[in-house]
């Protein structure tokens, strides 16, 4: 039960739109539309999940209460965190380069919605089933690095400028582990449509049969969603809020929601990639896909908040360092082993 | 390639500070090339106001340099007075004022390793230190009515005496203290992180730290043994079996490190003051008005930042003439400039948090 | 409470090198402002005194003098000692700077500049204001300040 509704949903509608005579084409057009606003609202409901589950885990990890006033179990804390962020005064420094810096909270949001469209978040439930969805993900994800620094770089202050130059040399350093840990699991599956990686798990999943490809790709994972040890961006303690410092009000919490969706992202990606995606272990299918799918993103993203309220965060060249010499290294060696197994199985004949 | 250093104004106004403390980086890239601290922006003439008080009305004052360990505040100042009167205190009142000096060194060195914790990223260990000082303030509340400012010291004495209900709810408590500073040792100490971060970083030699005055914890975790309660016992820290924590690097982790082991120390030392603690007055001999003969006095005892002085001139009339403050965090402070050269600019947040300054107490 | 103030003896062994020094009944030690270089690395360096540390520093202003009061102690034998230097010039007070015995100077001695306006003669820069505003006019802590407004104006 429950398996095909939002499919089944998909199919009635193109039922009743073809028999009321719509042409194919608009048909079609219409469906990617509501396929696509329907992924908006699901991250726009997931944030505000998000949002206050981060403030529990961390309020039960440091021993205090966290939200628990606002509604039953303050679970309308969210909301009146939002309401309380868009009545604040949108205060724009004289400063500031004015069109880039009201720019950069708008684009934010522009690449983690784009990956969206991609993630197959259960059965046939990705909106567009793209057969290069993996480079196409990555692709997109390194643009936000853009964005950061932009944000940085027009809020013509010191510590946004530190913050967005930590920034570019953080993601795109580690964009190569998170790629490379990855190519593992490609070369095994041969090819990059994420719903095909996922029917390839069939029999066991990638995190047991690459265990070293999934900690990279966690580690990196969490230096790409910059958080904590990896909140060098923020870095609350050195550099304020990094290229976050002269944003007030909603532009600044665009970016704090942007940084949740990246988290969903990271951890979806890692179900889809590591965790068997939609597949139910243990032939447990009387859950439907999509739910198991929510579960072990959850799962993910909850191990991500306890990373971040039990460690502290590494300094700069600290970062650097266990990027190049720790987890590139490791991931190179990853790949060749996983080609040297793949050689030596196929040789002796136990996987084609 | 040609590069210009640039300047970066860390504070008054900044997380990391500790309060309103500003001190000016010339960085290149993230590399301090130049440091050059700029303290006394919460400089209230403390010296100065107690010109036009009385003796007693000095006391409160002394509360509001270093807040986080208000007793130990209490304690120099008027300690100071009664070597000037020449006053004997009653041996009750040296034991109380043992018991609530020890337990707002503990509440202070909570704080600080919570703040380094904090500062270093790790805000977990916060809120942790903060829960478990909870505690211990509510021991000095039951004695002095305050949960910070105590003001609970008098010359010749204390304000008030024990209450019933404060030994077993200390008793209670020091059995705790080992479980919280194990923890703390699990949560931050033990950290791959957080020792990345504090080793080897921010390296104060035995030398240096001599020659700078440095005191307390700052000057221990380069292996100096000074800790007055030792090398000259005030009041009755004769009496009492315990040891001085001391570092062997001098770096950040070490000054850290030792402020947990000294908190371990300070149960000692209650327990056996609890132990011992005899019956009696809780006030000296003292006239109504304080009149101390013409004359001065300087007397030090060991604060939680370092050695804590104050020094008294009396002109023979009820109000004091001069009052002068050696405040350790100020002086400690006196060689972050040189300290902060050539490390990275997340290494000077970690070197302001080992050093534990208040900036009440600096700026005075 | 302890006392570890310094020995008679080394006190007066002292007083025979430096002729213009007197001894207090308390073995407070007061220099004149020319000796005090001389004698401060003198009680340093030697390791029978071996005061290696320089607690306190600061000045107090009195009717007819300003007076600089070191207080000093020796890590190695635990003993402790006060210095004084008398200016009996309150006009334009000055002191040698003791920077370049002890680097832990150079903070109190700034202070001891701001709030009481004694010049530190070979200080490294003049001392600058530390705890006050750099435009700040005089020095609070001398007897004769008046701030406008204050309570006796």
């Amino acid at each position: 039960m429950g398996e095909n509704i939002f499919v089944g949903i998909a199919t009635w509608l193109r039922d009743v739109m073809s028999s009321a005579g719509v042409p194919d084409l608009w048909n079609d057009t219409i469906l990617m539309l509501v396929k696509l606003v329907t992924v908006l609202v699901f991250v726009m409901l997931n944030f505000m999940v998000l949002n206050y589950m981060e403030r529990r885990i961390a309020g039960f990890i440091q021993s205090r209460r966290g939200p628990n006033r606002v509604g039953p179990h303050g679970l309308l804390q969210p909301l009146a965190d939002i309401g309380k962020m868009l009545g604040k005064e949108l205060y724009i420094p004289k400063s500031v380069d004015k069109i880039v810096f009201l720019l950069m909270p708008t684009l934010i949001f522009v690449p983690p919605f784009l990956i969206f469209a991609v993630l197959p978040l259960g059965k046939n439930m990705a909106a567009i089933d793209m057969n290069i969805g993996v480079f196409y993900m990555f692709a997109i994800a390194s643009l936000s690095t853009i964005i950061l620094w932009g944000a940085g770089w027009s809020s013509n202050n010191k510590y946004s400028l530190i913050g967005s130059m930590r920034a570019v040399a953080q993601m795109v350093s580690y964009e190569l582990p998170l790629i490379l840990s990855l190519l593992g699991v490609i070369m095994i599956t041969g090819t990059l449509n994420m719903s095909s990686i996922v029917e390839a798990q069939n029999n066991i999943w990638f995190v047991f049969t690459q265990p070293i490809a999934f900690l990279i790709y966690f580690i990196a994972g969490i230096a790409e969603t910059n958080r904590t040890p990896f909140c060098l961006v923020e870095g609350e303690s050195e550099i304020i809020a990094g290229p976050y410092t002269e944003y007030s009000g909603m532009t600044y919490a665009m970016f704090p929601l942007a940084e949740f969706v990246s988290m969903i992202i990271i951890s979806a990606m890692s179900t889809i990639v590591f965790l068997g995606g939609w597949l139910a272990p243990f032939g447990w299918t009387f859950i439907p896909s999509w739910l198991w799918f929510f579960l072990k993103m959850y799962v993910m993203i909850f191990i991500f908040m306890w990373v971040r309220w039990t460690y502290p965060r590494i300094r700069v060249d600290q970062l650097m360092g266990f990027n190049w010499k720790v987890l590139v290294p490791l991931a190179l060696a990853n790949i060749f082993i996983t080609g040297v197994g793949m050689y030596v199985f196929r040789a002796i004949g136990w996987w084609s | 390639m040609k590069t210009e250093t640039y300047t970066l104004n860390l504070g008054p106004q900044h997380p990391s500070t500790h309060g309103v403390f500003r001190i000016i980086l010339e960085l290149d890239g993230e590399t301090v090339v130049k440091a050059t601290p700029v303290p006394g922006y919460l400089h209230r003439g403390i010296e100065k106001l107690a010109e036009a008080r009385t003796y007693t009305q000095v006391i409160p004052y002394t509360d509001r340099m270093d807040y986080m360990a208000a007793m130990l505040m209490n304690w120099g100042y008027v300690a100071a007075v009664e070597k000037l009167m020449g006053i004997e205190v009653p041996e009750r009142v040296e034991y109380i004022r043992v018991i609530v000096g020890e337990l707002s060194r503990i509440a202070s060195h909570q704080i600080a390793i919570g703040a380094m914790g904090g500062d270093i990223g790790a805000l977990t260990a916060f809120t942790y230190t903060f829960r478990d000082r909870e505690y211990v303030i509510d021991l000095l509340e039951m004695v002095s009515g305050s949960r910070m400012t105590f003001s609970y010291f008098r010359i010749g004495g204390v304000a008030a005496d024990l209450p019933d209900e404060f030994f077993p709810a200390t008793r209670k408590l020091l059995n705790e203290i080992p479980a919280m500073c194990d923890e703390y040792d699990d949560l931050v100490t033990g950290n791959e992180i957080f020792q990345a971060r504090t080793k080897q970083v921010g390296i104060i030699t035995p030398e240096m730290g001599i020659n700078y005055s440095l005191s307390g914890p700052t000057l221990r975790g380069s292996g100096v043994n000074y800790d007055l309660r030792k090398a000259r016992p005030y009041s009755i820290y004769d009496r009492f079996d315990f040891e001085v924590p001391l570092g062997t690097n001098g770096d950040c982790f070490d000054r850290f490190r030792i402020r947990i082991d000294e908190i371990r120390q300070s149960k000692r030392i209650i327990e056996q003051a609890l132990d011992q603690i005899p019956e009696g007055p809780i006030m000296a001999k003292v006239p109504k008005v304080i009149k101390p003969p013409a004359g001065d006095a300087y007397a030090e005892i060991e604060s939680s930042k370092g050695v804590y002085g104050a020094y008294v001139v009396s002109d023979g009339s009820p109000k004091p003439y001069r009052v002068h403050f050696r405040r350790p965090s100020f002086i400690n402070l006196g060689y972050l400039g040189e300290l902060c050269e050539g490390w990275k600019l997340a290494d000077v947040i970690a070197i302001l948090a080992s050093i534990d300054i208040v900036l009440g107490e600096v700026d005075c | 409470m302890a006392d570890c103030n310094i020995t008679s003896e080394l006190v007066e062994a002292v007083k025979a090198r430096f002729s213009g020094i007197e001894i207090q009944e308390n073995n407070d030690v007061t220099v004149p402002a020319g000796d005090l270089i001389p004698f401060m690395t003198e009680i340093k360096e030697n390791p029978d005194y071996a005061m290696d540390y320089l607690t306190n520093l600061t000045a107090a202003d009195y009717e007819d003098r300003l007076e600089m009061v070191y207080n000093l102690a020796s890590i190695t034998h635990g003993y402790t000692l006060t210095v004084k230097v008398k200016l009996e010039d309150k006009e334009n007070p000055q002191v040698p700077s003791l920077c370049p015995v002890w680097g832990g100077a150079n903070w109190q001695e700034r202070e001891t500049y701001d709030l009481m306006g004694i010049v530190f003669t070979g200080y490294p820069g003049h001392p600058t204001r530390i705890l006050l505003d750099d435009n700040y006019k005089g020095y609070p802590l001398r007897k004769d300040y008046q701030w406008e407004g204050g309570r006796e104006a």
